[in-house]
């Protein structure tokens, strides 16, 4: 389980997260939806502590990512994480890339880590790619291989960071199928996407975030098919 | 008898002081492109007034003439009380003017590596040291290695230089052997075409591995 509280978080002047609660269950999926610059991101970052708080705390399976005695390379394995820009390592192949942690962080031997990359590859569907460098992936490959890269870690939890929102229109449904296989299978995921159907249609809660704060969060069917607040109308209203 | 023509001994003479600039050059890049990746990392990764420090250091180095460090150096040594040959000052002098260059390529190289690159690296629980050794060095290999060419065979070059404390590399072999025959244009052209033998290699070997990463 993932419980956020109270979280706050400053870059310089700029208060981006204002006291943010809210908690993930086990195999459940919550998109978070809202304007840019709303903190949404933001709050990814800090849920596998890349980005500090500054104040509240963020506990994932009764562990506080953010107290000094964690270790969080070690938590770190347990929660993958998509980002927008794919972010591939541009000097290995594709079969590399997802080989690299297994072998680094796991400490797997060459064969195994090269069993279960070649495993996550085609599960989301690269298997004739493993030899090509990512430079010649088109994005929507990119992206998937990249979702391969952080299921090699067998991670509990999947965070995925407007992970659609760089790629062409028509590459967009393959990776949102890849999410949409994930989250059949179990998977639990928080996914900031600007995709109003995929957080209707896969996730059993949405949480719609405005100026830092959580406005509204519940079931699809209501924050996005019957919104309770005026602010989360709006905004619904600005991306349709 | 005095011959006064460009004998094959005199090409061995001259080849002789290649293997002297070809050993001041090897020390050269070894010691200036070690110090130069641990102040280029330092540089890269810790900002503040130690990275400013050293790079106000290293500046000094880069903008004073190579010439007038080599004299310096070799006039000071003797008065500090280092007893060092004039071979060993050269290498020094020479390795700490590259070092000074090397740790800009190496800098701008690491800062090159895209920061969600890295940040991607740590999301997947690399450590710290995991990122440098998997991720960074391989990417900033790429991006640095034409400047470090380039900075290699100007070391090279510029190794010429300390033939003012004395010691006979090729540049000065090659001046023994004029003063002698008088034929500086036949000498100096064989000298030219020793350190292009030196250089090419070089210049070649950067451009295989430049040519194997394009297709990445």
């Amino acid at each position: 389980m993932i419980e956020i509280e109270d979280v706050h978080k400053s870059f310089g002047a700029l208060e981006v997260l204002k006291g943010v609660s809210m908690t993930v269950a086990r195999g459940e999926v919550v998109s978070v939806i809202g304007g840019s610059g709303s903190g949404k991101s933001t709050l990814l970052m800090c849920i596998n502590g890349l980005e500090p708080i500054d104040a509240g705390r963020v506990v994932v399976d009764g562990v506080d990512v953010h107290a000094r005695a964690t270790d969080i390379n070690r938590l770190r394995r347990r929660i993958g994480i998509v980002f927008q820009q794919w972010n591939a390592f541009p000097h290995l192949t594709v079969l590399e890339n997802v080989m690299l942690a297994p072998r680094k962080v796991l400490g797997k031997s060459r064969a195994e880590a090269e069993a279960i990359a070649t495993d996550r590859l085609s599960h989301v569907g690269l298997k004739d790619k493993l030899v090509a460098y990512p430079s010649r992936l088109s994005g929507g490959q990119q992206q998937r291989m990249a979702i391969a890269r952080a299921l090699a870690m067998s991670p509990d939890y999947m965070l995925f960071d407007e992970v659609t929102s760089a790629l062409d229109p028509q590459l967009v449904g393959e990776v949102l199928d890849t999410m949409r296989m994930l989250s059949s299978e179990g998977m639990t995921m928080v996914v900031v996407t600007h995709e109003m159907r995929f957080a209707r249609d896969v996730s059993d809660r949405v949480a719609f975030f405005h100026r830092g704060r959580i406005h509204e969060i519940g079931p699809p069917e209501q924050v996005i098919g019957n919104p309770q607040r005026p602010e989360t109308a709006d905004f619904l209203k600005s991306v349709r | 008898m005095f011959n006064a023509s460009v004998s094959f001994h005199d090409v061995l003479f001259m080849l002789r002081g290649a293997g002297v600039t070809l050993l001041l050059t090897f020390w050269a890049v070894v010691g200036g492109t070690t110090l130069g990746v641990l102040f280029g990392l330092l540089r890269a990764s810790a900002p503040g007034w130690p990275s400013f420090a050293l790079g106000a250091v290293l500046d000094v180095f880069r903008s004073v003439p190579l010439l007038i460090q080599i004299i310096l150096v070799n006039a000071f040594a003797p008065i500090l009380g280092f007893d060092v040959s004039a071979f060993t000052i050269a290498c020094i002098v020479l390795a700490v003017y590259g070092a000074a260059y090397c740790t800009e390529i190496v800098r701008a190289s690491v800062l090159a590596v895209p920061q969600p690159t890295r940040r991607a690296a740590r999301s997947l629980g690399l450590t710290w040291a995991d990122d440098l050794t998997a991720i960074v060095f391989p990417i900033a290999l790429r991006v640095g290695l034409p400047g470090w060419i380039g900075l290699a065979l100007g070391l090279m070059k510029d190794s010429a230089l300390v033939l003012w404390i004395g010691v006979i590399e090729l540049l000065r072999s090659s001046q023994i052997v004029v003063t002698r025959t008088q034929q500086p244009l036949l000498v100096l052209g064989i000298a030219g075409a020793i350190y292009f033998l030196i250089s090419f290699p070089i210049a070649r070997a950067g451009a295989w591995f430049e040519r194997r990463w394009q297709d990445q």
